[in-house]
This record gives structure tokens, C-alpha cells and sequence, in this order.
């Protein structure tokens, strides 16, 4: 049961196969049995969660009174510790808000809340979304469930884990620069970063405002499709929400591959990439023309630029979000200091981990007087470039295919000394953020170590349904989606 | 480009963060490796390139001059390490 997809466990919810609260004990009873080595949630409130269940099974019981049943009823979902939860801790994976609990719901919350979904937890993550491992959460790193002393990537690695591992149908995620579709990538699970505007950021703690975009991780593109349907939407509350008829995220699940142009940027198939990566990337590739696709090579020129853009921008506006952390209004306050000025200074030096100081210093350094036009006004003219390559591309092509990350899951302290080499691990998935470009992560195969290579596939704006359509025929022909980590075997 | 021990110091300070100064040189020889790395910008042309400040060119969007929230003072101050009759506390700012 735990390896169904949504969609399977819809329907034996709806044919009385089994009710809501015995499939969040299920997930409970797994959470319980693994957290301990995966570390992968944060926080879990069985009671709320069983409660909720309740709930959920009088809606589908048809019970008078109760809400209409939809696709998500009864289904537990796991969500990033980044979205605020009422009643439910939210800590963003940072000491800053480890005592932290909201008075308001994030828009997301609500929207699954309203589907009838269950709220199973709240997932480990980077402490601020800023990083690309889950080693800097204050809360401890989160282990990949194929290989225990290896990564899960990050931010959002606690939301794949939990997914990777069966221990979640579903969860949430964010991406600023990849934090959903590397860790999807690298634990073995499919996640999709939508179009920038699609999901609202109302409740999802701040990192770089005019980057993060909340989204789904699942087991495939066809949950993805699903999860979309109930998050996406417009949010008033969220000055960058897109105004959108609502669409059927799934409408195109059954595309036709044929004619279909699949672009193949030199620069992702270059030196630095793993050899087994570029392998299992080029045999998806190979599976597509095999169903009448047609590649095309395609160049991104500006690629080697995005990492050092994003480390301008996202730093300087995470600097500026981050200013609200001061110690007064929430979270965590120093306890001893001499005037107000030492109060912000030793309750941020406390509460904050070392990659987000690092990241605060860097974005108040290239805002700072003097710096701002060499390194804040160069860096954004930049990333016109680099949403200008795409552009280009998609005059030639209908999809974008590559290697979500140039490596597979790497050893627990391997790039941690380095921010550097931390940050290099990006390359592949900052570009589409940096356009506003929606991108996906499906697993592809594995590395001879056993660990799992995603294929990233990008798309113009607002072609989601394309990009899961394509991903989902892929699924129907392959089971790479289908692979438990044998460490946590069902 | 390499930050000065004094640079670094006038960054912590800007943003309200302690450095210890047993931790100056580590977090300075940090930063620099990252200043490095964005200083490969500097060799782009960009000439006549406008900044992109947002992904999608959005218009604000205007809303009626209404009330919409309620007073919540209470629950938003549950959270707050010092208050007193509505108000935060912090330390004395005025002699």
C-alpha cells in the first residue's frame, strides 16, 4: 500500500479498502520505525494528524454535512518545515525558530487542508532552505535511505527522504535554486519547481523572494499532477500570484511523444558531469526518440554565469528578509547583552547557523554602499541573459532534457568545508529559477553504486502539464520510480 | 576582490551579527572564496542590458481601500520572547 501511487491510494480509500486513519497509522508506524536513522521530519504530532484523518473519513463516507470528497481526501502529506502551520511548530530548520509556532496557516496548508488532505509532519530541511545536502539544519542532517552516510541533497531533502523512504505518500518543497529538484534528484523521487507566481508564497518563510516558489514532491508525475491541482492557485495575499484560470495539472498525462522536440543544452552534457549521470540521462533521452521524439542540440550559453548570479541575488535578498529575524518580535532572543544593539547582534550570532550568517554578510556586502552597481545591478543584467538563453532555446525546441545534478548522492561532510564546491552543485538547476522557468526531477536509473541519477526536464513558462505528461509516459515504460531503497525495504 | 579585516567587520556590523574576533579570519577566508566566485561576473559585457529584477515583469495590483484584517495582536505576540500590556520590551534605547 505504501508503494501506490496517490491516485491508487484515492481509490481504495473510495472503495472502503481501507479508511483514512489506518493509512496514516501506516505512515505514523513507518515514521516511527525510521526517523531515527533518516531524520527526515522534525516534527510530528500523531494525535493532530490522526484527528484529521477522522475528518477526512467522514468526508469520505459522504457523511451529511461534511465537504464533497475529492482526489486528495484522507491522503497524508508531509510538509517542508518551511510553511507555516497553525497549531503545529514551524522552524525552518534554524535554532532562530526552534520555539516557533504560527498564528496563521501558509496558503498551501490551507489549500491542502481544504482538499482534505492529512497533515502528517513537518520535514527536516537547510536551515533557511540554504543549502544543497540538509547538512546545515540546526536540526541535525538527513540521511539518504540509499546509502545512510550519503546526502539527500537539499534544501527540501527531508520532504524527498520521507518520499524516498515510503514514509510519506506525498510532501511539499521550495525551490530557490533547486532545493526540490536536486534532493528529488539524488534520493530517487520526482518533484517539480512550477513557474514563478504559480503557488503562493503567503506563510512560506522568505528566503529570496523574487526565486522561492513552493511545490510537490512525489513518487511520480502523475502524483505530482495531483498535488499541483490542489496547490497551485492565485492567493491575493501574495503580491506575485499569478491571476490564472485554474487548469488540469494532469491534462496532458497522455501526450502523444511524437514531434515532440527535446532540446539537449551542450553545456548540461559537458566535462565535470558524472560519467554515469550523463549515461542514464542519455538513455531516457534515447527512450524518448525511441517513441518519436526528435533531439536537438541545443546551447545555453550563459550557464557558467548562473551559479555566480545567484550568489549575488539570492544572498542580498535573503539578507533583507532575514533582517526581521531581530529577536523582538519572535523566535529566539540572546539572553544576555548591555544595550539593544548587542541584542540583534548576539541573537542573530546565536541563532543563526554559519551558512546563513555566511549568506546575510555576503548579500549585505554586494548591497552595501560602493558595491551595489558592480556586484547587485551587474548581476541582475546578467540574469536578463540568462532568461534570454532560454528564450532562444524554446524557439527551437518544446522541452529541455539534462542531468538534474552532475553528481549522484555524495558522502555526509564531503562538500561542507567548501562553500565553493557546495554551491557548484547547482549549476544545472539555478538557471530556471533565475528565468521564473518551470523545471521537474524524475528518477532515470542508478549509478554503479546504486544511487539514484534524476533527469531534469525543463519547459517554457506555464507548461507544467507538458513537462509532467512527458515524464509520465517515461514512468509508464520504466520503474525506476517504482525502487525502494533496499535500507528501508516495505 | 578580498575583504579587509576592517570590510568585514563593517559588514557584521551592518548586519547586526557577531563576529568573535577568533572567528574573523576563518569567515573572512569563507567569504572570499565566495567573492571569488562572483567576481566572474565582472568580465561579462552587459553593455545596454536592463536589469532583471523579477522573473515575470508583474504589475502591482491595486485593492479596494477596505479593512480586511482583524485586530490579532494577541495571537501574533504569543511568540514574542518580551511583552508587556500589548507592547514589546527591549532594552532601554533613550536615557
Amino acid at each position: 500500500m505504501l508503494n501506490s501511487t496517490l491516485s491508487g491510494l484515492s481509490a481504495a480509500l473510495a472503495a472502503k479498502q481501507l479508511s483514512s486513519v489506518e493509512l496514516t497509522r501506516l505512515c505514523l508506524d513507518r515514521i516511527r520505525g525510521l526517523n531515527g536513522r533518516l531524520n527526515a521530519f522534525i516534527t510530528v504530532d500523531e494525535e493532530h494528524s490522526l484527528k484529521q484523518a477522522l475528518v477526512a473519513d467522514e468526508r469520505l463516507a459522504g457523511k451529511s454535512g461534511a465537504a464533497k470528497a475529492g482526489a486528495l481526501t484522507g491522503i497524508p502529506i508531509a510538509h517542508k518545515d518551511i510553511f507555516c502551520t497553525l497549531g503545529m511548530r514551524t522552524t525552518c530548520g534554524s535554532r532562530m525558530l526552534a520555539g516557533f509556532t504560527s498564528p496563521y496557516d501558509a496558503h498551501v496548508i490551507e489549500r491542502f487542508g481544504a482538499a482534505g488532505a492529512v497533515m502528517l509532519g513537518k520535514t527536516n530541511m537547510d536551515e533557511f532552505a540554504m543549502g544543497s545536502s540538509n547538512e546545515t539544519s540546526h536540526f541535525g542532517p538527513v540521511r539518504n535511505p540509499w546509502d545512510l552516510e550519503r546526502v539527500p541533497g537539499g534544501s527540501s531533502g527531508g520532504s524527498a527522504v520521507a518520499v524516498a523512504a515510503r514514509m510519506a505518500p506525498a510532501a511539499t518543497g521550495t525551490d530557490t535554486g533547486g532545493s526540490i529538484r536536486q534532493p528529488a534528484a539524488l534520493s530517487g523521487v520526482s518533484g517539480l519547481k512550477p513557474t514563478y507566481g504559480l503557488v503562493s508564497r503567503y506563510g512560506m518563510i522568505a528566503f529570496a523572494s523574487s526565486l522561492d516558489q513552493g511545490g510537490p514532491i512525489g513518487k511520480c508525475a502523475a502524483d505530482l499532477a495531483l498535488l499541483m491541482n490542489a496547490m497551485a492557485g492565485f492567493d491575493a495575499r501574495d503580491s506575485t500570484s499569478l491571476e490564472r484560470p485554474a487548469e488540469d495539472y494532469g491534462r496532458e498525462l497522455n501526450m502523444d511523444l511524437a514531434g515532440l522536440r527535446i532540446g539537449l543544452p551542450k553545456e548540461y552534457f559537458a566535462a565535470g558531469v558524472d560519467a554515469d549521470v550523463l549515461a542514464r540521462v542519455r538513455e531516457a533521452v534515447q527512450w524518448f526518440e525511441a517513441q518519436g521524439a526528435k533531439a536537438v542540440e541545443i546551447t545555453l550559453p550563459n550557464t557558467g554565469l548562473a551559479v555566480p548570479v545567484y550568489y549575488v541575488l539570492a544572498p542580498a535578498e535573503a539578507s533583507s528578509n532575514l533582517s526581521r529575524f531581530d529577536g523582538v518580535r519572535y523566535g529566539h532572543r540572546a539572553k544576555e547583552y548591555a544595550d539593544l544593539a548587542e541584542m540583534y547582534r548576539r541573537t542573530r550570532a546565536e541563532g543563526f547557523g554559519t551558512e546563513v550568517k555566511r549568506r546575510i554578510l555576503i548579500g549585505t556586502y554586494v548591497l552595501s554602499h560602493g558595491y551595489y552597481d558592480a556586484y547587485y545591478l551587474k548581476a541582475q543584467k546578467v540574469r536578463r541573459l540568462i532568461a534570454k538563453d532560454f528564450a532562444d532555446a524554446f524557439a527551437g525546441c518544446d522541452l529541455i532534457m539534462g542531468p538534474t545534478s552532475p553528481s549522484t548522492a555524495f558522502p555526509i561532510g564531503a562538500k561542507s568545508d567548501d562553500p565553493v564546491q557546495m554551491y557548484l552543485n547547482d549549476i544545472f538547476t539555478i538557471p530556471a529559477p533565475l528565468a521564473g522557468l518551470p523545471g521537474l526531477s524524475i528518477p532515470c536509473g542508478f549509478d554503479r553504486k546504486g544511487l539514484p541519477v534524476g533527469l531534469q526536464i525543463m519547459g517554457n513558462y506555464f507548461s507544467e502539464a507538458k513537462m509532467l505528461g512527458a515524464a509520465h509516459r517515461y514512468q509508464q515504460a520504466t520503474d525506476w520510480h517504482l525502487r525502494v531503497p533496499p535500507e528501508t525495504a516495505l | 576582490m578580498s575583504l579587509t579585516p576592517d570590510q568585514l567587520k563593517r559588514i557584521a556590523q551592518l548586519a547586526r551579527i557577531d563576529v568573535p574576533p577568533g572567528e574573523m579570519p576563518f569567515v573572512a577566508e569563507r567569504l572570499n572564496r565566495v567573492l571569488g566566485l562572483i567576481d566572474q561576473l565582472q568580465s561579462v559585457d552587459t553593455q545596454g542590458i536592463e536589469p532583471m529584477s523579477h522573473a515575470l515583469e508583474l504589475v502591482q495590483r491595486l485593492r479596494p481601500d477596505e479593512v480586511t484584517e482583524t485586530d490579532r495582536h494577541e495571537a501574533f505576540q504569543q511568540g514574542a520572547p518580551a511583552i508587556e500590556q500589548g507592547l514589546y520590551l527591549v532594552p532601554k534605547v533613550i536615557e
